[in-house]
């Protein structure tokens, strides 16, 4: 089967980017070719080890993309060795897949912007839809030979917001995305019972954000991503963004988030789209920030 | 008495198990459980399972069963119709096979905490709700029987 063939249904959905998207059906036609990478990111910690996609690797969010002390992503350095050891060069097509409708594996994809590997895609339908075609997963960990990988300073200004310039963008009344629940966007739910760890003192949402949750964009039954006349549905119509527009999307710490940054950018084609990766558990634990709560 | 002094002892020697271990040792071990998990049997409930036994805020669709046994304790049966759900399922065969049989008072006391420490601290909030979900429901079966006895003695 051609390539075009093979990514026809993505080409038909009305993309700004559709070449950022793969079918199962090209991944499984390139499971063994070098230039590729499957590279797996799941917020289920259990799912890989216990089948994934032949040949595939792990990116662990919590492992392999955050610092280990301080509440940060990793360094330059850090992401060479990640690189090197994935066995990925610049050159590589690393494809993302994950769980819960490519939630993580979209966050992998932001992260790797930040060192801007722009050589990535993401597989549409992620791990469910994978599994539900029934095609080939194992449990096998595949080991590839060490690149040498050099990577650009992590770039921070053009997908990243920080605290400060959300403050500055809100007072702005610059357009806003809070990813999270309806009952965390009101400030009903702030942390779940006995894990305080993940809290926040504050419930609510920044002034003048508008609730849209991240998983809207997707297809529930197969985890693909909605075509993009029904993500102007949501994004345009409903919450009235335009594709010129300056957005920042947030959620709790800016996971959920990066899959709506993802969505706009390359679904969409907005040209200046930021994930704010403090979020909520940022802003809500500090002092004096404003809050709207309905 | 200690939270891990109250608790079951099977439940205590899983817990211990659990304790000591790294992250990729930890996910082998809850895989193990995961695999041997096997859904309620029809005799006990068929689906759609009722909405009551379904546990709340668990996105792997969990739902909890008890039955009773003559000596006053429970069997706990689940079904995790989410076939990803591999965390609910190793906390189902974990809690199925440390607590059916035991006294409902333990039970009912069993501390949410133990769920963090079988699944380690860095679970997320989505599946740690939905793993408290599932205890909480074990809880309202053991509670729920203990208040009927009260009643029927007092």
């Amino acid at each position: 089967m051609s390539e075009t063939a093979l990514l026809a249904d993505i080409a038909a959905r009305g993309y700004a980017h559709p070449d950022v998207l793969v079918t199962t059906e090209w991944v499984a036609q390139n499971l063994k070719n070098p230039n590729v990478r499957i590279v797996e990111s799941n917020e289920d910690s259990l799912l890989y080890p216990a089948a994934h996609i032949p040949g595939a690797v792990q990116v662990d969010w919590a492992l392999d993309l955050n610092d280990p002390i301080r509440r940060d992503y990793l360094d330059r350095s850090g992401f060479e060795k990640l690189m090197g050891k994935i066995g990925a060069t610049r050159n590589t097509t690393v494809v993302f897949y994950g769980d819960k409708n490519n939630w993580w594996a979209t966050y992998a994809f932001w992260v790797f912007q930040l060192f801007g590997h722009t050589n990535a895609k993401v597989m549409d339908g992620g791990r469910l839809k994978w599994e539900k075609e029934n095609r080939p997963m194992t449990r096998e960990v595949p080991t590839y030979p060490t690149t040498s990988y050099t990577a650009p300073d992590r770039d921070d200004t053009r997908i990243r917001a920080f605290r400060d310039e959300v403050l500055t963008h809100m007072r702005a009344h610059k357009k806003m995305v809070d990813v999270r629940s309806p009952q965390e966007f009101t400030g009903e739910r702030t942390h779940m019972a006995e894990y305080p760890q993940e809290g926040v003192l504050r419930g609510g949402h920044i002034p003048g954000a508008k609730n849209v949750p991240w998983a809207r964009a997707a297809n529930p039954e197969d985890g693909t991503f909605k075509d993009a006349t029904g993500l102007r549905a949501i994004y345009e119509k409903e919450i009235g963004l335009k594709p010129e527009d300056d957005v920042i999307a947030y959620c709790r710490i800016g996971e959920r988030s990066s899959h709506t940054w993802f969505v706009l950018t390359y679904l969409l084609g907005y040209k200046r789209v930021r994930n704010y990766d403090g979020s909520w558990t940022e802003w809500g634990n500090a002092v004096g920030m404003p809050i709207e709560k309905p | 008495m200690s939270d891990r002094e109250a608790l079951p002892a099977a439940l205590a020697d899983v817990v211990a198990d659990f304790e000591s271990l790294d992250r990729s040792l930890r996910a082998e071990m809850l895989i193990e459980y995961a695999d041997r998990f096997e859904s309620v049997p029809a005799r006990v409930a068929t689906r759609p399972f009722p909405e009551p036994n379904r546990a709340p805020r668990c996105e792997s669709e969990a739902y909890v069963f008890a039955t009773d046994r003559e000596d006053g304790t429970v069997d706990l049966w689940f079904a995790v119709e989410n076939p990803q759900g591999l965390s609910a399922k190793a906390w189902a065969v974990i809690m199925q096979e440390t607590l059916s049989g035991q006294p409902l008072e333990q039970l009912a006391r069993v501390p949410q905490d133990t769920i963090f420490t079988i699944f380690g601290r860095d679970i997320s909030m989505g599946k740690g709700q939905g793993l408290v979900g599932m205890l909480e429901c074990v809880q309202h079966e053991a509670k729920r029987r203990l208040q009927q006895r009260r009643s029927n003695t007092g």
